[in-house]
């Protein structure tokens, strides 16, 4: 069962409504393009074919702020604190509207990113760290933080493989370089930092993301096995 | 001062942290040359009238004056009404577009003038929030941190009004009451003038305990309107000392600036 613990406060007053949330939390943390959402598609078809309902969200859209903080983006006007709070907006949207009510229900719940990745970017965005926390702090705690874990050198080949470098993904706001290659180098380097000093204080599962993927999808079936309501 | 609890767990986490340079200011820790002014109260508290007389006083002594009003925000306003028109807000997020909103204008609006050595009037603040959102069972502790970035105040006024009076203000010429504007998201009542009053009782009380907490300045805003604007004025004046001047304040009539800038109501002389 998913307890009613949280990382502060309970700011949303869950523990008057209810004992016990029937589903299971999972959440899937890493960098940019490490291959969470690679993960992602193959735990959940495992996971539905032993009967399991399955929900997957990610970070951005919300129904509330999801196209406008998209626009705002796009707009590269956003200041450091309302960047901030853009996110947690679209945090707690999807919390309360879709993770929440799915948990209920007794779904299994995985979600691409957490509460980690925004206090990451937060922080690197020069955050007050007690603000950021009291802020998240209405989060439930998850019942499993998987941490793609990869070093800076292997993550380069695979974002160029990919879509290449993006603005706010090479942390182009922060004016951390000259080009988009030096930026992404930098804020990606402060990023991963951020990420290692969470993984004691939040029990992150630390998962070598440099291995192949099918090596990684069977660490993830091994520790999420364990989890699951009726074994 | 917004007193900050210890946390609870995770010391550890906590001394990983070590305060930077560049981490952001909090409530309490900016230092600016510009001084901020702002006004709260609940709608029919008269603050808003108040608060542009200043402005235009201020203007007419000479000093540059920069204006913020609530939820104005350009790159947010949209989010909220349409949150808003739809009904996708909880109290939770309620709470959290509205920080969304003050923060853009507190980095934009604020901030910049406030550096700059100028006036920032703001027609309500943190505090409004702190009203509302606690209005509507939000937890009081919460949405204290999440304001935390915001810049301390200069000097606060709360204009503080009877219940009844303001309420007659409000609603009288307006037939329809707004969703949220009437709490009815909260559920404490299905008719919707009930449900104002009622959450507006809420909003009062959350001011009154405010005043010592935040230390408010109460205003009556049941004395005339030139005598509220005479004791505001009075009370702002300290603060203006190493204030910049654009030009030097216009005295007497006859002058073509004071003739184009006529003030709201009759100016008595100093006694």
């Amino acid at each position: 069962m998913t307890a009613l613990q949280f990382y502060g406060l309970d700011a949303i007053g869950l523990k008057t409504r209810e004992e016990v949330l029937p589903g299971r939390l999972i959440v899937i943390e890493g960098t940019d393009g490490v291959g969470r959402t690679s993960q992602l598609h193959l735990l959940r078809p495992w996971l539905e074919s032993y009967g399991y309902a399955v929900m997957d969200t990610e970070m951005t859209g919300s129904t509330l702020v999801g196209s406008g903080l998209k626009q705002a983006k796009e707009g590269n006007t956003l200041g450091p604190i309302t960047h901030n709070l853009f996110y947690a907006t679209d945090f707690v949207d999807r919390f309360e509207n879709q993770i929440l009510p799915a948990l209920r229900a007794g779904f299994i719940v995985l979600t691409d990113r957490y509460i980690y990745s925004l206090m990451a970017r937060a922080l690197v965005r020069g955050a007050d760290p007690h603000w950021i926390r009291a802020i998240y702090g209405l989060a439930l705690q998850p019942d499993a933080i998987f941490y793609l874990k990869i070093p800076l050198a292997e993550l380069i080949p695979r974002v160029l493989q990919g879509n290449g470098f993006n603005f706010w993904e090479s942390g182009m706001d922060l004016h951390l370089g000259e080009d988009l290659y030096e930026s992404f180098i930098n804020y990606q380097t402060r990023i991963i930092a951020e990420y290692e000093k969470m993984i004691e204080p939040f029990n992150f599962q630390v998962i070598d993301a440099t291995l192949p993927m099918e090596k990684i999808v069977e660490e993830l079936k091994n520790h999420t096995k364990w989890l699951l309501p009726h074994g | 001062m917004i007193s900050i609890p210890p946390l609870t767990q995770d010391i550890h986490f906590r001394s990983l942290y070590e305060r930077k340079d560049d981490t952001m200011k909090t409530y309490g820790e900016h230092q600016y040359p510009g001084r901020l002014f702002i006004v709260e109260g609940v709608d029919g508290s008269g603050k808003s009238t108040q608060i542009a007389l200043l402005r235009q006083w201020l203007i007419s002594e000479g000093y540059t004056v920069f204006f913020s009003e609530w939820n104005s925000s350009p790159l947010v306003k949209k989010i909220t009404s349409r949150g808003k028109k739809k009904q996708l807000l909880t109290p939770t997020t309620f709470s959290l577009i509205h920080a969304t909103d003050f923060a853009d204008r507190t980095e934009n609006d604020i901030i910049p003038p406030l550096k700059a050595g100028a006036i920032v009037l703001a027609d309500r603040y943190i505090y409004t929030a702190f009203a509302r959102d606690v209005a509507r069972n939000v937890d009081r502790q919460w949405v204290r941190e999440l304001y935390q970035f915001a810049v301390q105040p200069t000097k606060a006024f709360y204009f503080r009004v009877p219940l009844d009076i303001s309420l007659n203000r409000i609603l009288t010429g307006r037939t329809e009451l707004k969703y949220y504007e009437a709490g009815m998201d909260i559920g404490i009542s299905h008719d919707p003038h009930e449900s104002f009053k009622l959450f507006q009782q809420r909003i009062v009380d959350e001011y009154e305990a405010m005043i010592q907490e935040f230390d408010l300045t109460v205003m009556d805003a049941t004395l005339s309107i030139p005598e509220q604007q005479r004791k505001m004025r009075k009370l702002v004046e300290p603060y203006l000392q190493d204030i910049r001047r654009t030009h030097k304040p216009v005295i007497g009539s006859g002058e073509s600036w004071a003739a184009m800038h006529p003030p709201l109501f009759p100016v008595r002389s100093p006694n």
